[in-house]
C-alpha cells in the first residue's frame, strides 16, 4: 500500500499543476466597464465553473482567454497568463498557434457554426491541417476516431450538418475542439439550447474525455445548478466582478455571499419538501454607471441603514475577494465581519 | 375538484413537410385531451419538438387544429371576440412580444379599450392597477415607460398585467420564464401561482423545466412525439413516474436538492422521432429501456392504473383489455 502511495504523489502534482491564471482582468467597452479586476486560476485536468446572470461578464471572460474579443470591447488592465506566459503579449503568429492548440472553445451556438455548404468530414480536415502536416486521407481517418470518441458514427462524416440533430452538431463541434489535444477547453453555455437528456448526455461524455485526455474546462453557464454536479470548483460572478469561489461541494453546502444564496435559492428542488423560494429581488445594475461599494448591496437583503457601520462599509467600500477558509474565498463585508 | 374551464378532446395537429412531390404529414399534435380547472396550475412538459407549444397556439386560436374539440366551460366557443378575451397567452420572448415605440401604458390599454373593459375615464385607473397586481411599482412611472427601460423580468411581468385587463379565465403561458436571468424567474412563477389561487384563473404552464413545473404546478402533462405520454397529479407523476419517457426526463434533470451524481444514462440515440407519417406502435421505442415484443405493434393507450394518473405504455401502464 505504502509502495503504492509513494508512486501516487507525482502523477498527482503534475495533475495540479497551473495552467491558466487570470490576474486582476479588466475589460471596457466604451464606457461600460464589464470585466472589473477579475481573478481565476485553473489548474490541469480541473473543471472551473464560472456562473452568473446574463450581462456579468462571463462572456467576456472566455472571448479575453482566447483573445477574440470584438470591439468596442478592450482589455484595459491586467494579464491572462498560460502556463506562465502572458497571451495578451502574443504575437498573430503565435497566437494562431496558440488558439486550438493550446486553448479552443465551444460556444453556446456553435452547433450553428459549422458550415452548412460542407460536409462534417472536411470541417475537421480544415481545422487538423490548418495547424499539422497532415495528409487529406489521414486527416480523415482521425476525424472518424473523434467522432467516434464523442459517440457519433463515423460514417456521419460524409453528413451535412443539416442532417444532424442539434445535439449531434454539438457534439461534433466539441470533437473539432478536441482535435488539436489541447490543454484547456473553454465551453460558453455549451448545452443551453438542448433539451435536458441531450445536455446530460453530451456533459457525461465530457466528463469521460475529461479523465481520457486531462484537459480542463471552463465551463460557463448560468445554471448553477448543473455546476453544483459538473464542476470542480465554480466561481460566481455578478456585475463584472467574483464575489465568490469555492469547491462545488462547500458551494452546494456553505454558500456564503448574499447573491450566491440569493442565486441557489432561485432553483426549486426535484425531490424533497418544497418551500417558498424568493429569487433575489430588483435586477443587475447597469455597468456603465455601477452601485457604489458593493454592487450588489441594493439586492442585498443584509444591507440595512438600521447597522450603520456595515452600511455605510457596503455603500461605499468596495469588498475584495478574501480567503475565509481553506479554497473558499468571498467579497463580501458581512462575511468579513463574521456574520453570515 | 373545481371545474374545468378549458377542456380539448382529441386534439390533433398535422402539418404537410417534405417537397411538393414527396409530401408527407408531421403528427405534431395527436390525439390530446385533457382540461384546465379553475385556479390550478397545470404544467405542459416535453423536449423541443414534442407539440407543446403547437397546443398552446391553438388552444389561443393562433391556429387551427386538423381535428379535436376546445369547450370553454362545457361549450363550443361561438364568439371569437370573446373567446380571446377569455383564453390569454404570454410568450416565450418579452423583448419581442413589445412595441419599442409605444410606452408601458399604452400596452397594457389597449386591450381594455378594444374589449371594453371599463369605460374609458376609467383606463388610466386600471391601468394603473394592473400595474401594481403584477409587482411593478411606481405604477405611474412604470406606465410612461417605454420597453427597452425595462428589464427582461419586469417586462414579462408587463405582458402578465396585459393578459389580466381583460380578465381572462384561462391564461396559456408558453415558456413565459426560459428567456429571463434565473434570480427573476421564481418571482414570475409566484406571480402566476399567486393569480391562479387569488383570481381562480386556469393556467397552462408550457415549460421543458422540471423542476420550475414541480414548484408552480398543480398537474402535469408529459408531451412526447406529440403525444401526451403520461400525465396526473404532479407530485404523484414525479414521485412515481410510470413511462419511461418521464423517467428519463427526471434522471436527466440537474436536482439542487440532490448532488449525489445521477445515475449514467444510456445514450438513446438522437433525438425524439418527430412524428412524420408515424407507424404502428409506440413512439419511445426506438429509445426505450423496456420494450417488449407489443411496442413495435401496438400504439399504445393512455392507461390509467391509479386514479387520475396515466401513462401511455405496454410495460408500466398495460391496458385491461390485452
Amino acid at each position: 500500500m505504502i509502495a503504492e502511495e509513494a508512486i501516487v504523489v507525482p502523477a498527482v502534482d503534475e495533475r495540479t499543476e497551473m495552467l491558466l491564471e487570470v490576474r486582476g482582468l479588466q475589460v471596457d467597452y466604451g464606457r461600460a466597464r464589464a470585466v472589473d479586476g477579475v481573478d481565476l486560476e485553473i489548474r490541469q485536468g480541473e473543471i472551473l465553473g464560472l456562473a452568473g446572470e446574463s450581462g456579468c461578464g462571463k462572456t467576456t471572460i472566455a472571448s479575453s482567454v482566447l483573445r477574440i474579443l470584438r470591439p468596442p470591447g478592450r482589455v484595459t488592465g491586467g494579464e491572462i497568463l498560460f502556463r506562465g506566459e502572458d497571451i495578451l503579449r502574443l504575437k498573430p503568429e503565435e497566437l494562431r498557434k496558440f488558439r486550438w492548440r493550446n486553448v479552443s472553445i465551444v460556444f453556446q451556438g456553435a452547433m450553428n457554426s459549422l458550415n452548412p455548404l460542407m460536409r462534417v468530414g472536411d470541417q475537421f480536415v480544415d481545422t487538423l491541417r490548418a495547424h499539422e502536416r497532415i495528409d487529406r486521407k489521414r486527416a480523415l481517418v482521425r476525424a472518424g476516431e473523434l467522432l467516434d470518441l464523442v459517440g457519433i458514427d463515423p460514417r456521419r462524416l460524409r453528413a451535412y450538418p443539416h442532417e444532424l440533430s442539434g445535439g449531434m452538431r454539438q457534439r461534433v463541434i466539441i470533437a473539432i475542439a478536441l482535435s488539436l489535444t489541447p490543454e484547456l477547453i473553454v465551453m460558453d453555455e455549451p448545452t443551453t439550447a438542448l433539451d435536458v437528456v441531450v445536455q446530460r448526455e453530451i456533459l457525461q461524455q465530457v466528463d469521460a474525455l475529461k479523465r481520457e485526455f486531462g484537459f480542463a474546462v471552463l465551463f460557463i453557464t448560468h445554471d448553477v445548478s448543473l455546476l453544483l454536479e459538473f464542476a470542480d470548483r465554480v466561481s460566481i460572478m455578478y456585475a463584472g466582478e467574483i464575489v465568490e469561489t469555492t469547491s462545488a461541494e462547500r458551494l452546494a453546502t456553505k454558500p456564503l455571499h448574499p447573491y450566491t444564496q440569493g442565486l441557489l435559492a432561485s432553483f426549486p428542488p426535484l425531490t424533497g419538501p418544497l418551500t417558498k423560494l424568493t429569487g433575489i429581488p430588483g435586477a443587475p445594475p447597469d455597468l456603465r454607471d455601477p452601485p457604489a461599494g458593493c454592487r450588489f448591496h441594493p439586492r442585498c437583503p443584509h444591507c440595512v441603514p438600521e447597522r450603520l457601520g456595515l452600511y455605510t462599509r457596503q455603500t461605499t467600500e468596495r469588498p475584495v475577494l478574501r480567503e475565509i477558509a481553506p479554497g473558499h474565498e468571498v467579497a463580501c463585508h458581512l462575511v468579513e465581519e463574521g456574520d453570515v | 375538484m373545481s371545474a374545468a374551464e378549458l377542456e380539448v378532446q382529441g386534439l390533433t395537429k398535422h402539418f404537410a413537410v417534405g417537397s411538393a412531390v414527396r409530401r408527407s404529414r408531421l403528427h405534431a399534435v395527436d390525439d390530446v385531451s385533457f382540461a384546465l380547472r379553475a385556479g390550478t396550475v397545470t404544467a405542459l412538459v416535453g423536449e423541443s419538438g414534442s407539440g407543446k407549444s403547437t397546443v398552446a397556439r391553438i388552444l389561443a386560436r393562433l391556429m387551427e387544429p386538423t381535428t379535436g374539440t376546445i369547450l370553454f366551460r362545457g361549450d363550443t366557443p361561438g364568439d371569437e371576440l370573446r373567446y380571446r378575451s377569455e383564453v390569454q397567452i404570454i410568450f416565450q420572448d418579452p423583448f419581442d412580444s413589445l412595441n419599442p415605440v409605444k410606452t408601458i401604458g399604452h400596452h397594457i390599454e389597449r386591450p381594455l379599450r378594444i374589449h371594453k373593459v371599463v369605460p374609458s375615464d376609467q383606463v388610466e385607473g386600471r391601468v394603473h392597477e394592473l400595474l401594481a397586481t403584477v409587482g411593478l411599482y411606481p405604477p405611474a412611472e412604470i406606465a410612461a415607460k417605454y420597453p427597452h427601460e425595462l428589464s427582461g423580468g419586469q417586462r414579462q411581468r408587463v405582458a402578465i398585467a396585459r393578459v389580466l385587463g381583460v380578465e381572462p379565465k384561462v391564461i396559456l403561458a408558453d415558456e413565459p420564464t426560459s428567456m429571463l436571468d434565473v434570480s427573476i424567474r421564481i418571482g414570475i412563477l409566484n406571480l402566476m401561482r399567486r393569480l391562479a389561487e387569488d383570481r381562480g384563473i386556469a393556467f397552462l404552464y408550457v415549460t421543458h423545466d422540471l423542476a420550475a413545473a414541480r414548484y408552480v404546478a398543480d398537474d402535469i402533462l408529459v408531451m412526447y412525439a406529440g403525444q401526451i405520454v403520461e400525465q396526473g397529479p404532479i407530485e404523484e407523476v414525479l414521485a412515481e413516474p410510470l413511462h419511461p419517457y418521464t423517467r428519463l426526463l427526471l434522471s436527466a434533470a440537474p436536482d439542487p436538492a440532490n448532488l449525489a451524481p445521477p445515475a449514467h444514462i444510456e445514450r438513446t440515440g438522437g433525438r425524439a422521432a418527430a412524428a412524420v407519417e408515424p407507424a404502428e406502435g409506440c413512439r419511445f421505442l426506438p429509445r426505450c429501456p423496456l420494450a417488449v415484443a407489443i411496442c413495435s405493434e401496438v400504439t399504445p393507450q393512455l392507461v390509467e392504473p391509479h386514479s387520475g394518473h396515466a401513462a401511455r405504455c405496454h410495460v408500466t401502464a398495460p391496458s385491461p383489455t390485452t
